[in-house]
């Protein structure tokens, strides 16, 4: 079997699945947000009563990211419904805004906290939730219905997909290399529904030699592919990253070697080059050489997929001294990359100082303007502007105004174009 | 209520490939709730309004699902390309059409979530298509969809198109979503 078979039929009480099965499995986290949680709540209330206890308080995970720093009422009011069931629950996790306890963008705060467990089954009311694969748990995006489902039985249906195995060859990443430089030529490659229903699993020496959040920029935009979930197997990275964050015990599972794929694809790192993803489609893929001049006016660098630290540290170190001749946009994904900002430094100058000094907007961890969101969010595309982005999505009216186009690139390539305001091949500015 | 055998007649809306859940409900309107009955109306004066102005109504494009000002639609089943659905896990996609008042979807491929959560919460049914009728169907033609024979008729054109059975998920169709699925088998 392989890493995510295993792990359903771990959690179906089965010896073995096979792709294609209908399973019920139980779970081990649930996570929810401000734009998912309060219809879940409700239908959880409609449907098991006024009165109504989780399944289980430890497990449910909410954390409010989506729209925060707005001044939308009807948002506002969203976390002030999660804040209740919180409190009414007598839930220890939840992250309310406002307090020290305020986190950012869910995705990146589960694993800072501990709830992305190897062998676990994690599921949350957002396509992102992929992401946790990286970290050899099953993780996947449900609806407000499937999550209330959950909340009231700790139980959900799925169908085991068949699993797609990507081999990244190389010993190290080649410098000017990023993780989303990697994901944006496979969904390029497979297309956008590529890999729908199924797992997409990534392994090889390149794995290897990738920190958790190159793994985690991977797994993120699997959805973008169509994926089912995206899993690498644990390694002594993986374990000594999730031993840091949590006291919990946890099981890592492997593929095994005769396990069965469905397909299997190899790249070679040394040979790849940056890759840009064009209006409006992830996989619209071109080099960003082949793009070199094309004009831009806004680059933005955040959310779950491009605003990690090291997403800020690649960013930083092309800025560092010069300045964008274009507006752009800083939004750190949690408030723990917001304060590395502060005390991680390249030379004598920390990664806030360079890009204040660079002329950047600077946001608060969240969302923002990844997906548009109300009128007033940070940096939201309120027009006809044309956005380099280190976010997920380009299609459509994605971060905002529907006539706005966007160009998705690694951050590397989102900071050289904006000092050049068009886009660069960032192998220009990395020596 | 029994939803995947009954005959479902209505005007079609057509749309084209990758019709993601932003443009099926953009995300500024996600603050609604879906709740409350005066609030939920915003999501079918909404639903289909992030779809370019071209792409929107096939072939001749820049026709809204929705009038402007009014939150029910005159169309009830949409019909579109390969990858419906793609993109975000929100489930006030499937729910903002069924409020607009489509009924059916018939497209040949579906993103998992949004298919999921169409089946999960009784929204709507999403029946595929054996190829992408995208371009045979014209927004406004009247159609029959009838799941006992796995065709549907275009009445305007007089042609018929086979649909796939509903397979695995047929039994939490007929049931209305995975509540009264879940009721029915002894679950909740």
């Amino acid at each position: 079997m392989t890493l995510t078979e295993k792990i359903l039929a771990n959690h179906s009480n089965q010896s073995s699945v096979e792709p294609g099965d209908n399973v019920w499995i139980d779970v081990d986290v649930l996570m929810t947000h401000d734009v998912c949680g309060p219809p879940a709540i409700s239908i959880f209330k409609n449907e098991f009563g006024e009165d109504a206890r989780v399944w289980d308080r430890e497990k449910l995970v909410i954390i409010p990211d989506h729209y925060i720093f707005t001044e939308d009422v009807y948002a506002n009011r969203n976390v002030d419904i999660l804040r209740a069931f919180a409190a009414d629950q007598d839930l220890p996790h939840y992250y309310d805004v406002g307090t020290d306890r305020y986190k950012g963008v869910c995705h990146i705060a589960l694993p800072e906290e501990g709830f992305t467990r190897p062998g676990e089954v994690l599921f949350g009311t957002d396509s992102h939730t992929c992401t946790a694969g990286a970290f050899g748990q099953f993780a996947t995006g449900i609806g407000n219905t499937d999550a209330a489902f959950i909340m009231g039985t700790g139980k959900l249906w799925v169908k085991v997909p068949e699993t797609m195995r990507f081999v990244f060859e190389g010993d190290e990443m080649p410098p000017y290399l990023m993780a989303k430089d990697i994901i944006l030529q496979i969904i390029g490659d497979i297309g956008v529904d590529g890999a729908t229903y199924r797992t997409m699993e990534f392994g090889g020496s390149g794995i290897s030699a990738m920190t958790m959040e190159d793994r985690m920029t991977l797994t993120n935009m699997v959805i973008e592919a169509g994926g089912k979930n995206g899993v690498v197997e644990p390694d002594e990275k993986t374990e000594e990253y999730v031993r840091s964050r949590t006291d919990k015990d946890f099981t890592p599972v492997y593929s095994d070697d005769d396990a069965t794929y469905h397909s299997t694809y190899t790249y070679e790192l040394d040979k790849m080059v940056p890759m840009v993803a064009k209006p409006h489609s992830p996989d619209n893929k071109a080099t960003a050489e082949e793009l070199e001049g094309t004009k831009l006016t806004r680059a933005y660098i955040g959310s779950c997929t491009g605003g990690k630290l090291s997403d800020f540290q690649a960013a930083a170190e092309i800025l560092k001294g010069k300045t964008p001749v274009i507006e752009t946009y800083v939004v750190p994904a949690t408030t723990e990359i917001a304060d590395a900002l502060r005390t991680e430094k390249i030379g004598d100058q920390t990664l806030l100082e360079i890009f204040v000094e660079a002329g950047c907007h600077i946001g608060e961890a969240s969302c923002a303007a990844c997906l548009g969101g109300p009128s007033d969010t940070f940096g939201r595309l309120n027009g006809e502007e044309i956005c380099i982005s280190t976010t997920n999505r380009n299609y459509p009216g994605r971060m905002g105004s529907k006539q706005a186009q966007v160009y998705l690139a690694s951050p590397y390539t989102v900071a050289a174009s904006a000092l050049e305001g068009s886009i660069t091949d960032p192998r220009n500015y990395l020596s | 209520m029994d939803n995947s055998s009954s005959i479902i007649k209505g005007k079609a809306f057509v749309l084209g490939k990758n019709i993601d859940t932003d443009q099926i409900i953009p995300a500024q309107h996600l603050v609604y709730s879906l709740n409350d009955p005066e609030e939920r109306k915003y999501y079918g004066s909404y639903a289909l309004s992030g779809v370019p102005d071209e792409e929107s109504g096939l072939p001749m494009g820049h026709i809204p699902l929705v009038a402007e000002g009014a939150f029910q639609s005159e169309y009830s089943i949409i019909v579109a390309g390969p990858n419906f659905g793609c993109g975000s896990s929100r489930e006030h996609a499937p729910a903002s059409l069924q409020i607009a008042g489509i009924k059916a979807i018939i497209a040949p491929t579906y993103a998992r979530i949004f298919y999921r959560n169409s089946v999960d919460g009784g929204f709507v049914i999403p029946y595929e298509s054996l190829e992408d009728l995208s371009a045979e169907i014209k927004t406004g033609d009247e159609l029959i969809i009838n799941p006992d024979i796995q065709q549907v008729e275009n009445e305007s054109q007089g042609r018929s198109h086979s649909i796939r059975k509903l397979g695995s998920v047929a039994e939490i169709v007929q049931s209305g979503g995975i509540f009264h699925y879940a009721r029915k088998e002894g679950m909740v």
